[in-house]
């Protein structure tokens, strides 16, 4: 579903060229669950940006769905993730001029799929915010921002799920029900989940890990 | 997203991208106005559209009036003019060829009503006038007209409505004319040939030809305009034309349609210019306004776009969503704009009507294409830049929010904004070469200005420390946000200047040159007083204890060549100069170089000294003809020629008010012709009556009362720097919004600054002066930038323009420096109270 080769990421700063992810190569199977660990400034993030397509590497290949992301522009890969991923990410990144329900459907009404409402409200409901749909960010928790964001996430049936600290911004009980979610919908729809997360009882709960040290993979197994 | 189908297998519709970016991106544009977020940048557009469509529509119905009085501008088809007498013969090849005739005379005159007089332009027509067109008559002043194809019988006169208000008088009104005795039974609301002009001193008197001979008011030398009227089928006309160019005589004018209405429309479109030039600076503030706000729309969306990347739109379907919101944004602005500029109009024309006669037309179709025009090149030369950048946001953004779009290339920017206000102006001029001096000067003033207003917001730097903490903080403000600063000085001082130097320095100037003039400058001339009657009027005069006067003798001729060459073939600097060559020239003499002039080159004559018939000629008419010492004038003096060679060049003194002359001959020369006597006389207002008595003594002496043609040219002046000050009274409003905008671009950053003073024990109060001292200081500032650049404006009009000293008084740099604080000091506090209000902790929380 999702492999890299030889990644890596330098960026130009004023002591001089900074390598934030050097030689990455890692191999994911469709509905598999990797948990990306590591201190922070690990380069955890720069690696999820990479092998979503939202970032171009240096250095290296990166495969999405069976094609080479890396190979692509910035529209090919723009039309790729329409079709094939889910983000949800630590601070929500909700848009606030747009209700709960509106939220979710943004992703359905991109791809112009002209049943996106009757979708949106389905999977609203299955996280729990059936009550809230009409409800502002702004008039939502924490969790239940993340729990739209998570519907929205969903809400176009995603092959991958690329999730970035998706409880660094909630409270503990908050961010475990937000995980059980989460896991549950994954098992679910049987998506690959890509997850990059601090905590090690969320990264325990993967099937995989993958540490990075100062931007090296420190290992890629279990 | 790219219009292949859904991958889920399951056949859902889908609608085509661009349908999806269509509808989202109205949907955004109507969230996006709920929320405020597009306030400033709608209301500067908005300005932008009504300002120039005001003007706009003004001088659209004014270019349509002109055009279509074309076809009756003549009255006739034909139009022969002379300023002596027209042979019959023309006339009564016409009527043998089957076309129809009229006549008219028309003079500079005086009307009595009582002791009341003032000065009219006297038209006598013939039966059958107008030959084409037809006259407008009401029967009251300002009454509704209605037309008639009648002529005012023997004894009666036509009156228009203001000449009838100047001498106060009712219908009917017994007038004096001259010698002669008429009643005005009806007001003259409109003649045909009446001409569309944006100033008219004097008014109109119509009278029956007959009527003519019994004022006395004719006499050789008389400055009577005499024209010949022709009417008749297409074929006729055509023949009859060229029959008259064959066989008319040098002096006689010979007009056409063709050659009529341009020169009108020359000079309407000329003031149309003005105003849409003046229209233009608040266009160009508010354009600055649009793009202040398009940056921090911008900014404020790169966010959610960045998002929007992540789910897979592209940057093209980005792009889509920007345009369309344009497009959007245009069609409306440009709607509601219009209907405000049409509203605004309506104020321009009530302001002007007394300098446009007649009713004005609606205006032409193509004047409301005028506002979507200026909306979309606003948004194209100012909005588009900043909002590119959101097609250009890097989608992991979302996950390092420090990651920004590549910054725009300055010639990108800047480019597009001087192309859009290139082909702004070349819509309004349609003439590139004054597009490109246009273009010069504003680029020209905005640096002068900027530098000005940057030296300014220096200055204030040093004046931080010393002073209480709230002023201490508005002060560093300023400083802080330097460029921000300079702008809001610069949109801000550049209306109030406007409006300071037309409304102080225009008064200044006035009374300045009021005072230069003496205490006992003639403030009446006399003309048309004839050469046998001199002696009696220098006694009358002397009886009645009117100070002594110079009767200055006057002949009418032309210049019939220039060394030799005949008028008609002399090549001249400028065609414009060609106007001296076919119009009566008044000529003197004398033997002493007057008081008031000035001799520049050459040599004065001497009695005696034996140098020929010899002319002194003034300055810019010798520029004008391309004249020089040594050259030959040869003029035709009833018929009689007359030959001198240039011996000086002058300069006059015109506002000594002493009768001037632009050609004066050495004596001897002009002595057989027959011509009048003018002068000019200081009376005082317990003298008057003697002027009453001296029309009744001799009736053709035609008496012009300077003083109230002064205020009748001031009230012109008036009336026309209304006119501009209202169209700057946009310029005022787009400075303000541009404040505004800057308000809202700093917002957050103000807002975050207020809740950290709070939080550190500043109470609201502490605030809201910060708040209050940084924009009563800008707009202080604002003020003394207008206050300094209308007093240099008025220093170099008073010294190139009038020749004066120009003292500046007090009151502009109070006005200036006072009404700038108060007018952006109360704006800026409106606009930003918000910071105020909002809660630190609101602020405050991650």
């Amino acid at each position: 579903m999702l492999a890299a080769e030889r990644l890596g990421k330098q960026v130009s700063s004023p002591e001089g060229t900074l390598a934030i992810l050097a030689d990455v190569t890692l191999e994911v199977r469709r509905g598999e669950s990797v948990a990306v660990v590591g201190a922070s400034g690990a380069g955890k993030s720069t690696l999820l940006a990479l092998l979503a397509g939202l970032d171009e590497p240096t250095s290296g290949r990166v495969w999405l769905a069976g094609r080479e992301l890396t190979a692509l522009d910035e529209d090919g890969r723009a039309a790729l993730r329409a079709r094939h991923v889910g983000f949800v990410f630590q601070s929500f990144h909700l848009v606030p001029a747009l209700t709960a329900l509106e939220n979710v459907m943004l992703p359905l009404e991109l791809a112009g799929r002209t049943d996106a409402r009757r979708t949106a409200l389905e999977v609203l409901d299955r996280v729990g915010l059936a009550e809230r749909v009409g409800h502002y960010p702004r008039q939502l928790s924490g969790g239940e921002q993340q729990r739209v964001a998570i519907a929205r996430a969903f809400v176009a049936g995603p092959d991958v799920l690329f999730a970035d600290e998706p409880t660094g911004n909630l409270d503990a009980g908050t961010g475990g029900r937000i995980m059980d979610l989460l896991f549950g919908l994954n098992a679910g729809a049987g998506t690959t989940l890509i997850l990059v997360t601090h905590d090690r009882s969320i990264a325990a709960r993967c099937g995989r890990l993958v540490r990075l040290d100062a931007g090296r993979m420190v290992n890629g197994h279990a | 997203m790219n219009g292949e189908p859904a991958v889920d297998g399951t056949n859902i519709p889908r609608a085509t991208p661009l349908v999806v970016a269509l509808r989202l991106a109205l949907r955004n544009l109507v969230r996006d106005l709920k929320s405020g977020e597009l306030a400033v940048m709608l209301l500067a557009l908005l300005l932008a559209v009504a300002s120039l469509t005001a003007v706009g529509f003004f001088t659209s119905r004014v270019n349509r009036a002109v055009a279509q009085q074309a076809g009756g501008v003549l009255a006739a088809d034909l139009r022969l003019e002379s300023a002596r007498p027209i042979a019959d013969g023309y006339v009564r090849e016409a009527e043998r060829r089957g076309l129809a005739t009229a006549r008219l005379a028309s003079m500079p005159s005086v009307v009595y009503y009582g002791e009341e007089s003032t000065l009219v332009a006297l038209r006598a027509a013939s039966e059958g006038y107008p030959l084409r067109g037809e006259l407008r008559v009401a029967d009251r002043p300002f009454g509704t007209p209605r037309p008639t194809r009648a002529i005012p019988a023997r004894g009666e006169a036509w009156a228009d409505s203001r000449l009838l208000a100047r001498l106060g008088a009712a219908l009917p009104a017994r007038i004096r004319v001259g010698a002669h005795e008429l009643v005005v039974t009806q007001v003259l609301d409109y003649r045909p040939d009446q001409g569309m002009g944006f100033s008219d001193l004097s008014t109109t008197l119509l009278i029956n030809l007959a009527d003519m001979e019994a004022t006395e008011l004719i006499q050789p030398g008389s400055r009577v305009r005499r024209a010949e009227l022709f009417a008749g089928d297409p074929a006729q006309v055509a023949e009859f034309g060229a029959y008259l160019l064959a066989n008319k005589k040098l002096g006689e004018r010979l007009e056409t349609l063709a050659d009529a209405s341009p020169q009108i429309r020359d000079s309407s479109e000329r003031s149309s210019r003005f105003l849409s030039l003046a229209s233009l600076v608040s266009v160009l503030l508010s354009a600055v306004a649009v793009a202040m706000a398009a940056r921090r729309y911008s900014a404020r969306h790169l966010d959610q776009t960045a998002l929007m990347k992540c789910m897979g739109a592209t940057q093209g379907f980005v792009l889509t969503q920007t345009v369309a919101q344009l497009v959007a944004v245009a069609i409306a602005v440009a709607l509601v704009g219009t209907m405000l500029g049409f509203a605004a109009q309506a104020v321009l024309s009530y302001l002007l009507r007394d300098l446009v006669s007649g009713e004005l037309p609606a205006p032409a179709s193509d004047a409301l294409w005028l506002g979507l025009v200026t909306a979309i090149v606003i948004l194209v030369g100012f909005a588009l830049p900043p909002l590119l950048q959101l097609k250009r946001v890097p989608p992991a953004r979302v996950l390092r929010r420090n990651l920004e779009p590549p910054p725009l290339r300055y010639v990108f920017v800047y480019g597009l904004a001087i192309a859009s206000v290139l082909a702004l102006l070349l819509w309004l001029l349609r003439d590139a070469k004054l597009v490109l001096y246009v273009g010069a000067g504003i680029a020209v003033t905005f640096i002068v200005l900027a530098l000005a207003g940057a030296a300014l917001v220096r200055l204030l730097a040093p004046l931080r420390g010393g002073v209480g903490v709230a002023w201490r903080y508005g002060l560093a403000n300023i400083a802080r946000r330097g460029r921000d600063s300079v702008v809001q000085i610069i949109a801000f001082g550049l209306g109030l200047m406007v409006l300071l130097l037309l409304a102080l320095v225009r008064d200044d100037l006035l009374e300045e040159w009021r005072a230069s003039l003496p205490v006992d400058a003639p403030n009446y001339f006399m003309i048309n007083i004839r050469p046998d009657e001199g002696e009696a009027l220098r006694a009358f005069f002397a009886d009645r204890g009117l100070p002594p006067t110079e009767l200055v003798p006057m002949v009418r001729a032309r210049l019939a060549a220039i060394n030799g060459v005949p008028s008609d073939q002399v090549t001249l600097p400028t065609e414009d100069a060609r106007e001296w060559l076919e119009r009566e020239a008044n000529l003197t003499w004398t033997a002493t170089l007057r008081e008031d002039n000035r001799l520049i080159a050459g040599e004065w004559w001497r009695e005696g000294d034996g140098g020929g018939p010899r002319v002194s000629v003034e300055r810019e008419f010798a520029k004008s003809l391309g004249l020089k010492i040594g050259d030959r004038l040869t003029y035709d003096a009833a018929g009689e020629p007359v030959e001198a060679r240039i011996a000086s060049l002058r300069e006059v003194r015109w506002d000594s008010f002493q009768p001037n002359f632009f050609v004066v001959f050495s004596p001897g020369v002009l002595d057989a012709i027959t011509g009048t006597l003018i002068t000019s006389v200081h009376v005082q207002a317990s003298q008057r009556p003697a002027l009453v008595e001296l029309v009744r003594r001799f009736p053709e002496v035609t008496i012009i009362d300077i003083d109230a043609l002064l205020s009748q040219v001031r009230e012109v002046m008036d009336k026309a720097a209304l006119a501009v000050q209202y169209v700057f009274l946009f310029t005022l409003l787009a400075g303000l919004t541009v404040l505004v905008a800057s308000v809202q671009a700093t917002r957050d950053e103000r807002r975050y600054e207020s809740a950290i003073l709070r939080t550190l024990g500043a109470s609201r109060r502490i605030v809201f002066q910060g708040i209050a001292a940084e924009f009563m200081a800008l707009g202080a500032l604002a003020g003394l930038l207008a206050a300094a650049g209308a007093t240099v404006a008025g220093y170099f009009l008073a010294r190139e323009v009038f020749e004066l000293t120009y003292t500046p008084g007090t009151l502009i740099w109070l006005t200036g420096v006072a009404g700038g604080a108060v007018l952006v000091g109360v704006a800026g506090v409106l606009a930003a109270r918000s910071v105020v209000t909002h809660p630190p902790v609101a602020t405050l929380r991650v």
